[in-house]
């Protein structure tokens, strides 16, 4: 990336290369603007967490009603794992101009999104509990629903994206859209690695 | 050389104000006049401006809501109020004074300012901004909303469950205050990610991080602390919503919840909040009384360190707003503690303000008068907040009438007094003309003394044991001279407010013509004309010092700034993008132009919030489905911007 211009502090001023136009991979703001939504996101999700561990610590008599199952949940984890690396795969691809390995890893990230929300919706349907039967199951439903929440919106930046990408509009010069969509992305899926943690395995030790 | 599309070597000329490129640029830059202008701009001054009258309004609002306390408790046994009005009117007192005055307020200083004290055109996001100014005016109203559909909000501005759960406190009241909350977390987050990533790109080159106005730290400073804290706050307002509607358990005791989660979510926010709403307005002082000492302020590094700190001790503190609650003496002691702790950056603060004042000549201007008031009162307050900083006196004082005194002397003292003092200040650059002096005098004498009068009794009353948020008291327990005197004061400080008022509206019809830097002083937003034209600077500013504007009389090195000649940027709306800590040029940015996607996004989300409110799931849906489309709109990577693909052209 070109960083060029350079003030001589005398008398005059020089710029002797050619300064970028626009959003152009780093510089690009709105790839600082990605950064700090993440930031205040993070956050948000740190806050949910830290509800559950202090109602599970002040609470009278057994916090976890049953231990959760993860014959649905680990795979789907994998799979969401696995989709960032995918859409990784045709970021980088763009960078190397190829918009076809774009359109194909949005494409394939898209499906695997909608899966993981389904599996997701199926896991929910055969808990034994409802959201309101008592703290553990609001949290558990209004945490992961949050996470729900964030993969929908995911899907709609990816789906933006790939209509973007069909219209040709990134090439190996510019496609910070890209990079910002997909930095959103892998945001949401560690997360889901911290939501998973956190209600998934860690029972498994405290018992 | 290169001249493609996508990149190319910025002109550097030396041209003035009123020059051929000033008109160019202006076309370039300039708001539409009319309706359609008015609801489309993205001009950061007009913005800025918005911002501070709208808060103003709030802070009237606010204000006629304590007067009519006031009058309640000017005398024993009073019968103005009913006691549900009476909960009423300080649950929306607070709450207006602490979210839709103190820090809308500070943010509009910033909007206004930031661009053209860093030297740029714009804030490096025009059209988030204006979606940050709509949503603060919309979720406002909504809040305001309550007093019209007959259920305003009564438990407190801190809302503490259980009170505030559906058993104790049924009705919408409850329901709109935890919704207009969340709501209004968009602005304060969407404008805080605003002020962080200017901060990063959009400084003048030269503009090293160690140059940048006091202001600029403490708004940034405030907004880093937003990112963190205002999640909190919109969480325990989002979950309160689910419990009072959706019948979740995480506030209630028999369903495995507990109560003291809100306080930890709500004080996790609080107590940053507190500093987001104190160090923008110490930063105002922090550049604005050197002016009127005629030297820099003394100690920059470690008032601009300081500010920084404070925010970080800040969120350590949240717990000493819950010493009564009974958590284990160990942690009470660490917070009590670090509590002590944070007063001493802003001690560090006060002497450099101190000695500013001593090793300057003072120019008593009104200017100087609010700021130096505001150093005495913030000296007082911090005195009285050391007290409670300490756990046992805590627990004598707590929900007493020392406690409203203490906020009071702190948040008017800090808050108030420096944006009154900055509106003197900055007048002449908004409106271009100065306000009046002699009624500037008056206006502050009439507010500092109705100030001391209203509120320094209130300690007298609290340590006679006066609890606060009672509607009425009986007679011949010694609290009825304390409380008159208070609500003569109050009194008086309206009329101080009063004064402000006219004095802003006399002298933008006859106030004596500024010119662009009346006071003579050091940076860069007196270099343009007043007001300044949409574009800001003809040519970039490159810094070279920490007060360019003063760079001959000081002459503290032999560096000095190009103030009339630099980059040009003239092909549609641009500025120049720097690296973050040394401001070297890093790009061309491509600014936005003016658009109403920003208001429609907003009018999307009242719809969704008022949808959300009424249970109306169907408006819900759609309302949902138009925020999308007109966000993907906004977003849409567009060629004018640099953001897709080069073009064939030629
Ligand atoms: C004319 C100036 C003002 C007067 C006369 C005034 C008066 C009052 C009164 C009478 C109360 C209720 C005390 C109680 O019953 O417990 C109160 C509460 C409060 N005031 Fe003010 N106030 C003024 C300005 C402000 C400002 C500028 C702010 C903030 C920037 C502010 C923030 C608060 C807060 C946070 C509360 C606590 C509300 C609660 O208990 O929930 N006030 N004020």
């Amino acid at each position: 990336m070109a960083k060029t211009a350079r003030m001589n502090d005398d008398t005059e001023m020089e710029i002797a290369q050619p300064l970028p136009i626009g959003s152009v991979g780093k510089a690009a703001s709105g790839w600082w603007g990605m950064q700090c939504l993440i930031a205040t996101e993070a956050a948000l999700f740190a806050y949910l967490l830290f509800s559950y561990f202090y109602l599970g610590s002040q609470v009278h008599g057994p916090w976890v009603p049953e231990l959760p199952k993860l014959k649905i949940a680990v795979p789907n984890t994998i799979l969401l794992l696995a989709s960032s690396f995918v859409l990784h795969w045709g970021e980088t691809g763009i960078r190397r101009g190829k918009n076809g390995r774009l359109v194909a890893s949005l494409v394939v990230t898209l499906l695997m999104g909608i899966v993981f929300m389904a599996l997701q919706g199926v896991e929910w349907h055969n808990k034994p509990f409802r959201l309101g039967d008592h703290a553990y199951a609001s949290s558990y439903f209004v945490t992961t629903g949050f996470h729900m929440m964030h993969v929908a919106v995911g899907l709609i930046v990816l789906a933006v994206l790939l209509l973007a990408a069909f219209g040709r509009r990134f090439s190996a010069e510019r496609h910070v859209p890209v990079s910002i969509g997909a930095l959103y992305w892998h945001f949401v899926d560690i997360v889901w690695l911290c939501v998973f943690t956190t209600f998934y395995i860690t029972p498994y030790f405290s018992s | 050389m290169n001249t493609s599309a996508f990149s190319r070597v910025p002109a550097v000329v030396k041209e003035q104000y009123g020059s051929r490129t000033a008109e160019r640029l202006e076309e370039i830059w300039k708001t539409e006049a009319g309706v359609g202008g008015w609801l489309s701009t993205v001009d950061h001054k007009k913005i800025g401006l918005r911002y501070l009258v709208t808060s103003f309004l709030f802070l009237v609002l606010g204000g006629v809501e304590a007067l009519i306390m006031r009058i309640q408790l000017a005398g024993p046994d009073m019968q103005v109020l009913s006691p549900e009005r009476y909960n009423q009117l300080f649950t929306m007192h607070g709450m207006t004074m602490i979210f839709l005055y103190a820090l809308p307020v500070l943010s509009g200083f910033s909007n206004y300012l930031w661009p053209l004290l860093l030297g740029s055109r714009d804030m490096a996001f025009p059209r988030l901004n204006a979606f940050s100014y709509w949503v603060y005016l919309f979720s406002g109203i909504f809040l305001y909303a309550s007093f019209f559909v007959g259920h305003t909000p009564d438990a407190g501005w801190f809302n503490y469950v259980p009170y505030a759960g559906r058993a104790y406190d049924p009705g919408l009241g409850i329901d709109i205050y935890a919704l207009g909350m969340v709501f209004f977390g968009v602005s304060t987050t969407a404008g805080a990610i605003n002020f962080v990533v200017t901060f990063m790109r959009t400084k003048a080159p030269g503009m090293s991080i160690n140059r940048v106005p006091i202001i600029i730290w403490g708004t940034l400073t405030a907004s880093v602390g937003n990112l963190f804290a205002v999640p909190a706050v919109s969480l325990a307002f989002f979950l309160l919503w689910m419990d009072r509607q959706f019948g979740t358990q995480f506030y209630q005791p028999h369903g495995g919840g507990h109560p003291l989660l809100w306080q930890h979510l709500f004080w996790f926010f609080g107590h940053p909040w507190v500093y987001a709403i104190v160090l923008p307005a110490m930063g105002i002082v922090s550049d604005g009384l050197p002016v009127f000492c005629r030297r820099p302020l003394v100690g920059y590094t470690v008032v601009a360190l300081s500010t920084v700190l404070t925010m970080f001790i800040g969120f350590g503190v949240w717990v000493h707003h819950m010493f009564a609650t009974g958590l284990p003496p160990i942690s009470l002691s660490f917070f009590s503690a670090a509590s002590m702790v944070i007063v001493i950056p802003s001690a560090v603060a006060v002497f450099a303000w101190i000695a500013t004042i001593f090793t300057g000549r003072p120019v008593f201007k009104t200017p100087f008068y609010f700021f130096a008031g505001f150093v005495f009162l913030f000296t007082l307050g911090g005195v009285s907040g050391f007290m409670t900083a300490a756990v046992p006196l805590d627990w004598q004082l707590t929900d007493t009438y020392f406690i409203v005194a203490h906020l009071h002397y702190v948040l008017l003292g800090i808050n108030v007094f420096p944006v009154v003092g900055g509106l003197y200040f900055w007048f002449p650059k908004f409106t271009g003309r100065l306000m009046d002096e002699r009624l500037g005098k008056w206006n502050f004498w009439v507010m500092f003394v109705g100030f001391n009068l209203a509120f320094f009794p209130m300690h007298i009353s609290g340590l006679l044991g006066m609890p606060r948020r009672i509607y009425t008291y009986p007679s011949g327990l010694g609290w009825e001279w304390p409380n008159l005197i208070t609500s003569i004061g109050a009194f008086l400080f309206a009329i101080g407010v009063l004064l402000l008022v006219v004095n802003v509206v006399v002298s933008l019809k006859r106030g004596r013509v500024a010119g662009p830097n009346p006071w003579d002083a050091p940076s860069l937003e007196w270099l343009t004309p007043s007001p300044p034209p949409s574009f800001n600077f003809v040519t970039i500013p490159n810094v070279a010092t920490r007060h360019p504007l003063w760079e001959e009389r000081l002459d503290e090195g032999p560096e000095r700034s190009k103030l009339h000649e630099g980059m040009l940027l003239d092909q549609g709306r641009e500025t120049i993008g720097t690296s973050t800590l040394d401001s070297e040029p890093e790009a061309i940015l491509k600014m936005p132009g003016d658009s109403y996607v920003p208001l429609l996004c907003s009018l999307a989300i009242t719809w969704m919030t008022w949808a959300a409110l009424m249970h109306w799931w169907h408006s819900l849906e759609l309302s949902s489905v138009l925020l999308l489309l007109v966000t993907a709109v906004w977003l849409w990577p567009r060629t004018e911007l640099g953001q897709t693909a080069e073009v064939p052209h030629g």
